[in-house]
């Protein structure tokens, strides 16, 4: 049976289930991946097929869990490591931004690090503080290492077998507020696009609207919303945040003219800054608006009651969308 | 003296029943010969590893001797050629030869060491070429070996951040089946290097957690050279270093850092315990930094002569030459070959500096990614054109 209807979180559990069987050489590593399956359980019944050797359940250290997993990729193993929220990396950071993304540079290739470290991000599931952080820009700011986001069931399913197929570091992003998300997934179509392939999701004429992760159903939602109004939104999932595929965005930007990026994470410095120069950079003369940016406030992410108006929303999206078509 | 500088001993607040004295290692600290050579009887805390230090041949006692005066007179050299513009930077070891020399010749080949940065006597050990050495401070790499030939990691210059790559390399080698199969070219021990200053790392603390509760074979070197740049040992710690073991559930030991043979025996013994599955050991080599921290310290700042010169009496150099000569392990020639020998070394550490090739320019965008990476591939490319630019204006 090839198609196949699954959440987001599933499409996680069966790719990563499916690069075990693959490769021996592939370990899962974190806190609580093991019997509980991760607080998201997304290794779920992993530990059990695959035993407490390759499902580690680590001691709640996160630069140990980084740390070590350097060490066992330098002895020939692919470590996948789970970092339960976002807002719990920072005392990885160190490991991944020091060691992992330049120990291959550093012995001039002679040492790889093919390690995912699968990171739950973004907002609106009514979380306390620190679990609730978009901080990719951090990541796709350094060099060496590669940043991805998943945004549905199918692409869970298909990035996290190339991620972590890859021989370098992959920092891989997932929509915690989407892990529920059901959809087809066809497990015999094999891979269709790259790994840093972007990828059109609708098709539209008027204005581009580039997003990804969670803010990718958003984005649907709000074009699906402005057809009523007679407005036609084309919406990109960038899927890939470092490297960009630059040579996509400009193609469909230069289509519309008009381009908003809309992101959870806080828009100074943020992935919207890079993709509204890159964009003026290489659109300059076919555009009619200004890029625009809708993103989270550049504020702490707020407790949770306040969610609702620091998130990018529907509203905030459309109004977006007035402001470029008023150019 | 009116101000702190004659006092060595910083802090003599009795913690768990040792004063942190910089100078005395204590009763439980391993040792063999004593500082004017003089081979010493058993103590409770040198017992266990008397046979191995009885085991070893004239011919070992002569090379460690010579690996000794050698290391010391490459780390000379480097030191020299950074005050002469040569090279960016050097961190010395000057005082910790034993510490590195004793714990490296324990290691069999096929184990593998992750070091700080000052450990060139580990890595003259390990079979590292001085130019080698030198790239990372002469700034043309950022490295200069192969790890995966030399079984020797690149340098690491934030503290602590190896100790975790040990453990995880050591949890690598339990699951490859490398640890108590009896078969000693199977089985695989792991060694992570750092100072006393490192032992204050959380990377350093969570490594000991993650290796105490895999129960993987790495042995953890603290090289307790009393100073983390300018800050003593009591600004790192309340309780010495091997005192820390018991409490992530392995053992502990202090040797004497400056007694080559003692370093040995104990490295000796943690790696086998490690490569026989009987899990990790913390050895704090209790030694000094008779040097700066590195060219750029100056440690006239913070310390007192007096207590380099009580250091200097515990030369790990002199001391294995007095042991040598009292056994009669060698003659007055076989010295003087030793130093003619570092004279050559010396020699020829210069001259590989000096001629070491420039780089070319453009090898930094190489090998920043396994795959293709558009963003790193176009800076290349735009800064080949902008070089070549100048190659047309016939400049440059």
């Amino acid at each position: 049976m090839a198609m196949q209807k699954m959440s987001l979180a599933k499409g996680l559990n069966s790719g990563l289930r499916a690069a075990m069987e693959h490769d021996p050489k592939v370990l899962l590593m974190g806190e609580d991946v093991g019997k509980l399956g991760g607080v998201f359980r997304i290794t779920e019944g992993l530990q059990k097929d695959f035993g407490e050797d390759r499902v580690v359940d680590t001691p709640l250290a996160e630069s140990g869990i980084v740390g070590t997993a350097i060490g066992l990729a330098l002895r020939g193993y692919r470590p996948v490591v789970e970092i339960q929220f976002d807002g719990f990396i920072y005392p990885a950071f160190d490991q991944i931004v020091a060691q992992l993304a330049k120990m291959h540079a550093r012995s001039r290739g002679s040492l790889r690090l093919p390690i995912v470290i699968r990171v739950p991000f973004g907002g609106g599931i009514g979380a306390v503080e620190h679990h609730s952080e978009s901080n990719e820009a951090y990541f796709a700011h350094t060099a060496g290492l590669r940043v991805v986001a998943c945004s549905d069931p199918a692409d869970a399913y298909w990035m996290i077998q190339q991620a972590i197929e890859s021989d370098d570091p992959v920092m891989f992003y997932e929509p915690k507020r989407r892990y529920h998300e059901r959809a087809e997934v066809d497990l015999d179509a094999g891979v269709r696009l790259g790994l840093h392939d972007a990828r059109v999701v609708r098709e539209g004429t008027q204005v581009t609207l580039l997003t990804y992760g969670p803010m990718v159903k958003t984005c649907l939602q709000a074009a699906a919303a402005a057809e009523q109004d007679g407005i036609s939104l084309q919406v990109v999932d960038l899927r890939s945040l470092s490297p960009l595929d630059v040579d996509t965005i400009t193609r469909v930007v230069k289509d519309t003219g008009r381009a908003i990026v809309v992101h959870e994470a806080s828009t100074f410095l943020g992935m919207g800054a890079e993709l509204a120069a890159e964009i003026q950079q290489e659109c300059f003369h076919h555009l009619e608006a200004p890029v625009l940016r809708v993103g989270g406030y550049n504020i702490p992410y707020p407790p949770s009651r306040f969610e609702e108006e620091f998130l990018p929303g529907l509203d905030r999206i459309l109004d977006a969308v007035d402001r470029s078509l008023a150019y | 003296m009116t101000d702190t500088h004659d006092v060595v001993v910083h802090h003599e607040t009795v913690v768990a029943g040792t004063p942190l004295d910089i100078t005395d290692g204590g009763p439980d600290m391993v040792q063999f010969v004593d500082g004017e050579g003089t081979r010493l009887e058993r103590t409770p805390a040198n017992t266990p590893y008397a046979e191995i230090v009885e085991a070893m041949e004239p011919a070992d006692a002569r090379s460690m001797y010579r690996d000794l005066v050698l290391v010391r007179r490459l780390d000379a050299e480097g030191h020299a050629l950074q005050r002469q513009g040569e090279l960016g930077l050097w961190p010395s070891l000057l005082g910790q030869e034993a510490a590195q020399v004793g714990s490296a010749r324990a290691m069999a080949p096929h184990d593998y060491a992750f070091p700080g940065y000052r450990e060139h006597g580990v890595a003259w050990c390990r079979g590292i070429q001085p130019e080698q050495l030198l790239a990372l401070f002469r700034g043309v790499d950022h490295g200069g070996w192969s790890p995966q030939e030399m079984n020797y990691h690149l340098y690491t210059i934030v503290i602590g951040n190896q100790m975790l790559h040990a453990t995880g390399y050591a949890m690598g080698v339990q699951r490859d089946g490398a640890v108590g199969t009896g078969d000693p070219e199977r089985d695989t021990a792991v060694m992570a290097f750092t100072g006393d200053g490192g032992t204050a790392q959380g990377d350093f603390n969570e490594a000991m957690v993650f290796a105490g509760v895999a129960n993987a074979p790495v042995v953890f070197f603290v090289q307790n050279n009393q100073w983390a740049i300018s800050e003593p040992n009591y600004k790192q710690f309340r309780v010495p270093p091997y005192q820390r073991a018991l409490g992530f559930g392995f053992p502990g030991i202090r040797v004497d850092g400056n007694d080559v043979l003692a370093v040995y025996a104990v490295t000796k013994m943690a790696l086998d315990n490690a490569r026989n599955g009987l899990g990790p050991t913390l050895i704090e080599a209790f030694t000094y930094r008779l040097g700066a921290h590195t060219t750029s310290d100056d440690p006239t700042k913070y310390r007192s002569a007096a207590e380099v010169d009580i250091w200097r009496e515990k030369d790990p150099i002199k001391r294995m030459r007095g042991f040598i000569t009292q056994k009669g392990y060698a003659d007055e020639e076989f010295f003087a070959g030793v130093d003619k020998e570092a004279d050559e070394l010396a020699v020829r550490v210069r001259s590989a500096c000096q001629n070491m090739p420039e780089p070319e320019q453009s090898r930094m965008f190489d090998e920043i990614y396994v795959d293709p990476h558009p963003l790193v591939d176009g800076e290349k490319a735009t800064f080949l054109a902008y070089q070549a630019g100048f190659d047309q204006e016939g400049g440059h």
